[in-house]
């Protein structure tokens, strides 16, 4: 009994994976700058957001999202709200994808996400440049949207197979 | 070509307006709250300060529990790293080791004469109240360089207090809470600092980059700063003492812009010092 009482912790730990992900990366990104690379950044928010809410919507519910978006601009130091409008314009982005597309193909979503970011990061632009004036290292911007962009392929195929792993099959 | 229309807009107000399964919020009920948020936050609204000092100590704190596994990661990374230089850098260290050295006899006599003349003219001297912290989180994002160190309003840290990294400069406070703080990297590109540099004693504003290095700007003639020279803090402003090293410039061959190599790694802060400097007279 206890052996199966595990076993189900395990499997809800498996499932809320996305959150658990969601949390730590907005806390502490993966952002290896510790390595001193000087032209690699990428933001894996935006990255694991998009991909979940396209993939199996409501695995990371949006209130959470909301809520890791002003955590992440705290630990950030950006204006309060600023990520958070970020992160559910990309759920948005990802929810009309999902009622457009009939037959899902990876290319597809690839290049709906890479015009998704751009948009995403003008918005972020517009508020933190325009409204509260402050100074933006445009060449570090396209970096992070670059790599981010490249990466997506990567996660995506990683994600599908623990998709495959804990959920049987991958939902598209 | 109606038809197409309807359809991306039953596609939008799908994604927007509906609530969906297992959603507890409809998407654009939260993208106005944001936007809230951010329009109040513009205007210095009150609330949103209590929200955002209720989230600093959750999220600080938190981060720094989370970042173990990297912090773990990113030491053993340094190690190696160190260890694969360790000879060269032995070698160095013997060279500049003398170096210092002598210089060591020069700066002891140069500092009691100093002291003496300060007193022979009734200057004014600095005393300065020192707190150590521990560096929280050092995550760098594109928009701000800056650190979150554990000491905060309790622990006595205000606006604009001096921080320094064994005795090199490497920012100032910008922002206290209650138990945490956030200092401003002299490398962000906000950063913007009254310097001397030596020995030109030439005045001048070292600024941020976003980058690793600074650099200095306002200056009427680069070519009489040689490479190599000492960038200090100037004391004008009274923000900082005079004298606290900085960085040293490195000029760029065929290009007109003087940067500062920062002597301090502002990737490797573990510990810093705190340091509010205050006037007092002998």
């Amino acid at each position: 009994m206890s052996e199966i009482g595990r076993l189900s912790y395990f499997k809800i730990i498996l499932e809320k994976a996305p959150v658990i992900l969601l949390i730590v990366s907005v806390l502490n990104e993966f952002d290896l700058n510790y390595s001193n690379l000087k032209y690699f950044s990428f933001n894996f928010p935006f990255i694991l957001i998009y991909y979940w809410s396209l993939k199996r919507s409501g695995s990371i519910g949006y209130g959470l999202i909301f809520l890791s978006g002003l955590f992440n601009d705290v630990v950030v130091g950006m204006p309060i709200g600023v990520s958070a409008l970020a992160y559910l314009l990309i759920c948005g982005f990802s929810a009309y994808l999902r009622n457009i597309t009939l037959r899902p193909s990876l290319v597809k979503d690839w290049f709906f996400f890479g015009f998704t970011i751009l948009v995403v990061n003008s918005v972020i632009y517009v508020v933190v440049s325009l409204f509260f004036h402050i100074q933006i290292i445009y060449v570090d911007i396209l970096v992070n949207i670059l790599f981010t962009f490249l990466l997506y392929v990567i996660f995506s195929n990683l994600f599908d197979y623990y998709q495959r792993l804990v959920f049987g099959a991958v939902n598209d | 070509m109606q038809a197409s229309r309807d359809d991306f807009v039953i596609a939008i107000r799908s994604a927007f307006l509906k609530k969906e399964n297992k959603q507890k919020f409809s998407l654009i009920a939260l993208i106005l709250l944001a936007s809230i948020i951010l329009a109040l936050e513009k205007y210095n609204f009150k609330a949103v300060d209590y929200l955002k000092i209720s989230l600093k100590e959750i999220a600080y704190r938190s981060s720094f529990i989370v970042s173990i596994p990297e912090n773990l990661t990113k030491n053993f990374y340094e190690k190696t790293k160190n260890h694969f230089f360790v000879y060269n850098e032995n070698i160095q260290l013997k060279k500049d080791l003398k170096d210092q050295l002598s210089k060591k006899y020069n700066i002891e006599f140069i500092l009691s004469e100093n002291e003496r003349l300060k007193s022979t003219i009734d200057d004014l001297d600095y005393f300065s109240d020192e707190i150590l912290a521990k560096v929280l989180i050092d995550r760098q994002s594109p928009f701000l360089k800056s650190v979150i160190v554990n000491k905060g309003s309790r622990d006595k840290v205000t606006m604009g207090m001096a921080v320094l990294d064994d005795d090199y400069l490497v920012g100032k406070i910008v922002e206290v809470t209650y138990s945490t703080s956030r200092v401003l990297l002299l490398s962000d590109l906000n950063s913007k600092i009254p310097v001397d540099i030596m020995p030109s004693d030439v005045k001048s504003i070292l600024s941020g980059t976003g980058k690793n290095h600074g650099i200095i700007q306002y200056i009427k003639d680069e070519s009489i700063i040689e490479n190599d020279s000492r960038v200090f803090t100037s004391g004008a402003g009274n923000i900082f003492k005079s004298g606290i090293p900085v960085g040293k410039i490195e000029k760029n061959p065929g290009s007109a812009e003087l940067n500062v190599n920062f002597f301090s790694d502002f990737s490797q802060l573990r510990f810093v010092k705190l340091i509010l400097f205050k006037m007092e007279e002998n």
